[in-house]
């Protein structure tokens, strides 16, 4: 069972302060949020119960939140999440040739791990970053202008820990 | 001339940031709001949104200041102000850009926003990919408490006022404001059946504003300056400045401050726009207010089909209907040159649409899904030519057919784009051995039986 530090916990309450009482639930995104990058950088079935025992809620409550918004993996992921997106803007300005480029360089297609454990590569629709396309999410950064003639240098720099 | 209203003061030499409070203030930050503690009450300040003719720049254009007129202000019920910072439209990121360069603007108009509404609670839902831009509000956030502007008895007045940040989960539905409601109340993004509308049961089932993040950092000028002020910008009932957010196949992307009444023509080929299509290409299309809008041909986007110029303004892009317009809708401009497939760009678009669509209604849900996959097959060479009337039918069975206009947004971009490049759809059915590949020619004459 997944459990947060003391310290952690003095956020967790600070972030249900933030809403009115009895309203805590409101809470449950930004506290999504919180346990997906405390526990391993995705959603267990454990973590999401663990949440639910946070804020007083049913289990299935939670899954059916977890479920509906993409930001949250449900299933274990790569140090590293590149999320490509592929959405018209980013289209026009080449990220189906800079998506090409990552999967040659990873070795993988969308949706896989490398073996490593390394990197997982997603795409994702519009990330509202359209006037510096193509755009990756890494993480809770932007790598924006990714040309295909960019991707090896910044899966190198990954690779060597140097996070963009 | 642009920068006047939204980004007066952004600069772009890093050395000349406006976002600390102290930077802020050294251009005028925050005078609006000493002004309006000192000299107005709440209702002076909803009569000069109103005057000014400021309409919802989240992409529906309703007025604000009559939005703020409806909300109820029944006794012993809390009020709230949600602030939608949940930009997702492709094509969209001049909010994003705003909440950026100069956070504190938006900041001010909340705090003069809640003031002129009586509430105390406001939320700002920025969208959870924006992770930094959110710490950055919150930075912002913790400067204006001690610099008094928020929080308890604000500049010495009786009047105080709480404003919370809040992620979202990456839906791009939670930027329809019922479905963003729910979201904020912890639960899957649906959108409401209206009525009730939110001015009178909102978030958790109390009156509630919510408006944009360019609509509210709007305010502080009109009440430094006046609704007539404001008013004397623009032309007709499209007042003020607009942000466009430039993208696709320009030489200068990036976001711009514009008065309305601009010519679609000088923004595209002026060089403090979006500086003419890149090299050597033509003109082919323009979306000028969001994936969600029809796209427009080049000659209509440049001139009206009676001849007039195309003017940034919610009239004159509206101008023909959906026969020959389109919308300002959001000012997410995205510009397409003689290379664009239009049926790749468009499958790319039912693809998002299909991608985000809630599920709610079975319209929606099963209609965006049978659009991608139809324009799929047209653009992998799997068409036929009865693929595109049908298009046009799924188009018709979702619009006006769902709870919110979600359905409408993804049905206009297919819609448009078989009305005004139907040649290059007949090329893809009559011709799927030449589409196979993504590089494939681009030919754009109708087929004539």
């Amino acid at each position: 069972m997944p459990e947060f530090s003391v310290a952690q916990l003095e956020s967790v309450q600070e972030l249900l302060n933030q809403y009115p009482a009895g309203r805590q639930k409101s809470a449950i995104l930004p506290l999504l949020h919180m346990a997906q990058h405390a526990f391993g950088g995705y959603l267990s079935v454990d973590t999401m119960n663990y949440v639910a025992t946070l804020l007083g809620m049913q289990p299935v409550e939670v899954y059916e939140v977890a479920t509906f918004y993409t930001m949250f993996h449900l299933t274990p992921v790569g140090t590293y999440v590149l999320e490509v997106c592929r959405t018209g803007p980013c289209a026009l300005a080449g990220a189906e040739d800079t998506l090409e480029r990552i999967e040659a360089v990873l070795g993988i297609k969308e949706g896989e791990t490398t073996p490593d454990g390394m990197f997982t590569l997603k795409t994702v629709e519009c990330l509202a970053s359209c006037g510096t396309a193509p755009v990756i999410q890494v993480g809770e950064r932007y790598i924006e202008q990714v040309t295909p003639d960019r991707v090896p240098d910044l899966i190198h720099q990954l690779r060597e820990g140097v996070r963009p | 001339m642009s920068q006047m209203v939204l980004l007066a003061g952004v600069s772009a030499d890093p050395a000349q940031q406006v976002v600390a409070i102290d930077r802020y203030e050294a251009i005028g930050g925050y005078e609006a709001l000493r002004h309006a503690m000192a000299h107005s009450t709440p209702d002076d300040i909803i009569q000069s949104v109103k005057e000014s003719g400021l309409r919802g720049r989240g992409g529906a254009g309703f007025p604000t200041g009559t939005k703020w007129g409806f909300l109820d202000r029944r006794p012993d019920t809390p009020r709230y102000l949600v602030c939608n910072a949940d930009e997702s439209e492709p094509g969209t990121f001049k909010d994003r850009y705003l909440m950026e360069k100069v956070p504190h603007r938006l900041l001010e108009g909340i705090i003069l926003a809640s003031y002129a509404l009586g509430v105390h609670t406001a939320f700002i839902y920025i969208r959870g990919e924006l992770m930094w831009l959110k710490r950055q509000l919150e930075v912002a956030i913790a400067e204006a408490t001690q610099a008094g502007y928020l929080g308890d008895r604000i500049l010495g007045s009786d009047y105080s006022l709480r404003v919370v940040v809040h992620p979202g989960g990456g839906a791009y539905i939670c930027g329809e404001e019922s479905a963003l409601l729910e979201s904020l109340e912890g639960k899957r993004g649906n959108p409401r059946q209206k009525p009730p509308f939110p001015a009178v049961s909102g978030l958790y089932g109390c009156p509630t504003v919510i408006n944009n993040v360019e609509s509210l950092a709007s305010v502080p000028w009109i009440v430094l300056h006046g609704g007539a002020a404001y008013r004397q910008m623009g032309i007709g009932n499209s007042t003020g400045t607009k942000l466009i957010s430039a993208s696709g196949h320009i030489n200068r992307p990036g976001v711009y401050e514009v008065v309305m009444g601009l010519s679609v023509e000088e923004f595209i080929e002026s060089d403090a726009y979006c500086g003419g299509i890149r090299k050597g290409h033509t003109l082919k299309a323009v979306v000028p207010g969001g994936s969600s809008v029809p796209v427009l041909p080049a000659h209509l986007a440049l001139r009206t089909a009676a001849g007039e110029p195309r003017l940034l303004t919610y009239e004159s892009l509206a101008e023909g209907g959906f026969v020959s317009g389109s919308m300002l809708g959001s000012g997410g401009f995205i510009v397409m040159d003689e290379t664009t497939c239009m049926v790749r760009n468009t499958w790319q678009f039912a693809r998002f649409y299909h991608h985000e669509s809630c599920g709610q209604c079975s319209p929606c849900r099963e209609g965006t899904g049978w659009l991608e996959r139809v324009l799929h097959r047209l653009e992998h060479g799997h068409g036929s030519p009865e693929d595109i009337d049908l298009l046009v039918d799924i188009t018709k069975k979702i619009e006006g057919n769902t709870i919110c206009t979600f359905g409408d947004a993804a049905s206009w971009p297919v819609a448009s784009a078989v009305r005004h490049f139907r040649g290059e759809f007949e090329y893809h059915a009559h011709h799927p051995d030449q589409v196979t590949s993504r590089h494939h020619p681009i030919v754009t004459d109708r087929i004539v039986a």
